[in-house]
């Protein structure tokens, strides 16, 4: 299963955190590559490290190029600029400039984009990533992750892949989505979040994926709780929880604890476990 | 001058923080790059206006010229295209528009059509804030194609203020590049502060100079402050958690109505931050 959002900071990683105190016998994984925030809370021991290479990047050389142009001239991306050099993170490394170069002056090399890591936490083992800043691929290494989570949860018999999904509907999310059996939509009462689920839960639906919604601050406007209760009604999507809004959550975050290792008794953390109850069921039907 | 709004992480602020400060200045462009999830048009009450489709080059085989050569496959950097025995195959969602393949195929068999990626719609009436935003399609991959178009709106005329989508990736660096400055929203928790230090690393990279703003800034502790103070990082604004600010968020309402004296303290902020420019 995978916890996606649409819009940013609904509490994804704090709900998959609280999962994974929850669940037995998982796999856990992080597929923000991006901005990936599940570590600080699992505080992975990093047990294998392996470099992300996914993309080539075009370099001119300069004492082969004779400057007539033909490399900037088919670039899509302006990635060549006036002197002849490569701006690294325009370029895409579609390969077309050393293609075209006459003189063969333009190689392609291969560049590390990030790494990912297999890592043992008390929770379970955990994999995690972290794209470099300004990389593209992020749907590639999100990718790579899942691969691994899939082979060391048949490895080791885990019950459930519980995977920290990233906020918005590009090509990430879709490789997080695709070929999982179940999507946890963590949204808020605002107008952006509900703007935001009908769109991500739009994607879901064309990635054929099962959704439920849990909505989180619920209590923060109960009339937008209501609207959201509406759409997903009207769409025949289940309301997995409405979890309120707790400063001893922000606490315990700042902590860098999972909330339910050491809150078992408020409104929020009953609910979370409810949730998550309700979602295991969920799983087995699937 | 442009001043775009990122983050690293999610949810800190940034459309709070690039609406109140384009609704508290005067002849401003406002953009929302954010085009996976365009959220700035639900606090301006400015009805949108034109909206235009917009669209990428995506290869089409002429099956009649084709030879099954396989050239193309072989230079698609991508993966995009597959070459049967008989037959051509194109995935359209892998597709980088790069143009190698109908470049480059030998028998001039491969033609460009093109695919819409999503919409660009605009809204300039008035006195209000010049507005335009990029929506893309659900189920597009990228988002960089379309925040490149988005971008083609700024003008010389007035200030723009963009607010760009969350974390550290492409369509991120297509939103800021070019940018003047860029201010980074982020809260004082363990996932702020992570995600700060990931969104500082990519400004050194494209080298664009930058300040913070730390939101709900009295909700976590004083790490981001000290990491600010470290790295010579200019604070240059805290906004205190204020439960009726995020219920007026939560209405559609910006800050700077729900606290007028919001108004003028982004005044200051862009100010502070034109002179910052000046100065470099």
């Amino acid at each position: 299963m995978v916890v996606i959002s649409g819009k940013g900071g609904t509490g994804k990683t704090v709900i998959t955190a609280n999962f994974a105190v929850l669940a037995q016998n998982k796999v856990i994984a992080d597929c923000d590559v991006d901005a990936a925030d599940l570590h600080l809370l699992t505080k992975p021991n990093i047990e294998e490290r392996h470099e992300f290479k996914s993309s080539r990047v075009a370099r001119i050389e300069s004492e082969l190029c004779k400057k007539c142009g033909k490399c900037s001239a088919v670039c899509r991306f302006n990635a060549i600029n006036g002197n002849f050099s490569v701006d690294s993170i325009a370029c895409e490394g579609c390969t077309v400039c050393s293609l075209i170069c006459p003189e063969k002056a333009i190689k392609m090399e291969e560049e590390s984009s990030g790494e990912w890591f297999i890592s043992k936490t008390r929770y379970g083992t955990m994999v995690h990533a972290r794209l470099g800043a300004a990389k593209e691929n992020s749907g590639k290494l999100v990718t790579v992750v899942r691969k691994a989570a899939k082979e060391i949860g048949e490895r080791e018999g885990a019950d459930y892949c519980i995977i920290d999904g990233p906020p918005g509907i590009g090509c990430p999310v879709i490789a997080s989505l695709a070929g999982v059996d179940f999507a946890l939509i963590v949204t808020e009462p605002t107008l952006s979040g509900l703007h935001d689920l009908i769109r991500v839960a739009h994607l879901a639906r064309q990635q054929r994926v099962k959704i439920s919604v849990c909505i989180n601050k619920y209590d923060i406007n109960l009339e937008n709780t209501e609207k959201i209760k509406e759409f997903c009604s009207q769409s025949d999507i289940d309301i997995a929880g409405e979890i309120p809004f707790e400063k001893k959550i922000v606490e315990s975050l700042v902590r860098a604890r999972p909330f339910l290792e050491h809150n078992e008794s408020t409104e929020a953390s009953r609910r979370i476990k409810k949730m998550w109850v309700k979602i295991q069921d969920v799983l087995h039907e699937v | 001058m442009i001043i775009s709004i990122a983050s690293g992480k999610g949810g800190t602020g940034k459309t709070t923080v690039a609406v109140s400060l384009a609704l508290s200045l005067e002849n401003v462009l406002l953009l929302d790059c954010d085009v996976e999830e365009p959220n700035a048009h639900l606090f301006l009450t400015q009805k949108m206006g034109k909206k235009r489709p917009v669209f990428v080059p995506v290869p089409r085989v002429d099956e009649k010229l084709c030879n099954y050569c396989g050239k193309c496959s072989e230079i698609c950097a991508y993966n995009a295209i597959a070459v049967l025995k008989d037959k051509v195959l194109i995935f359209p969602e892998l597709c980088h528009s790069c143009g190698g393949c109908s470049l480059l195929c030998p028998e001039n068999a491969i033609f460009e059509t093109k695919k819409e990626i999503g919409t660009i719609e605009s809204s300039r009436n008035g006195n209000s804030i010049a507005f335009v935003q990029g929506r893309l399609r659900v189920g597009e991959a990228r988002s960089a194609p379309l925040v490149s178009e988005v971008k083609k709106e700024i003008g010389i005329e007035r200030d723009t203020i963009i607010d760009a989508p969350p974390g550290t990736a492409c369509s991120v660096i297509e939103s800021i590049k070019k940018s003047d400055f860029c201010i980074l929203v982020t809260e004082p928790t363990p996932f702020g502060l992570h995600d700060l230090t990931l969104a500082v690393e990519m400004l050194k990279k494209i080298k664009i100079p930058f300040g913070v703003v730390i939101n709900r800034s009295d909700l976590g502790d004083s790490r981001v402050e000290n990491y600010c103070c470290k790295e010579k990082i200019p604070i240059l604004m805290q906004i205190p958690f204020s439960r009726d600010i995020a219920v007026a968020y939560s209405k559609g309402k910006p800050i700077i109505e729900e606290k007028p004296e919001y108004r003028d303290k982004f005044k200051k902020l862009f100010h502070s931050i034109e002179k910052q420019i000046q100065e470099n």
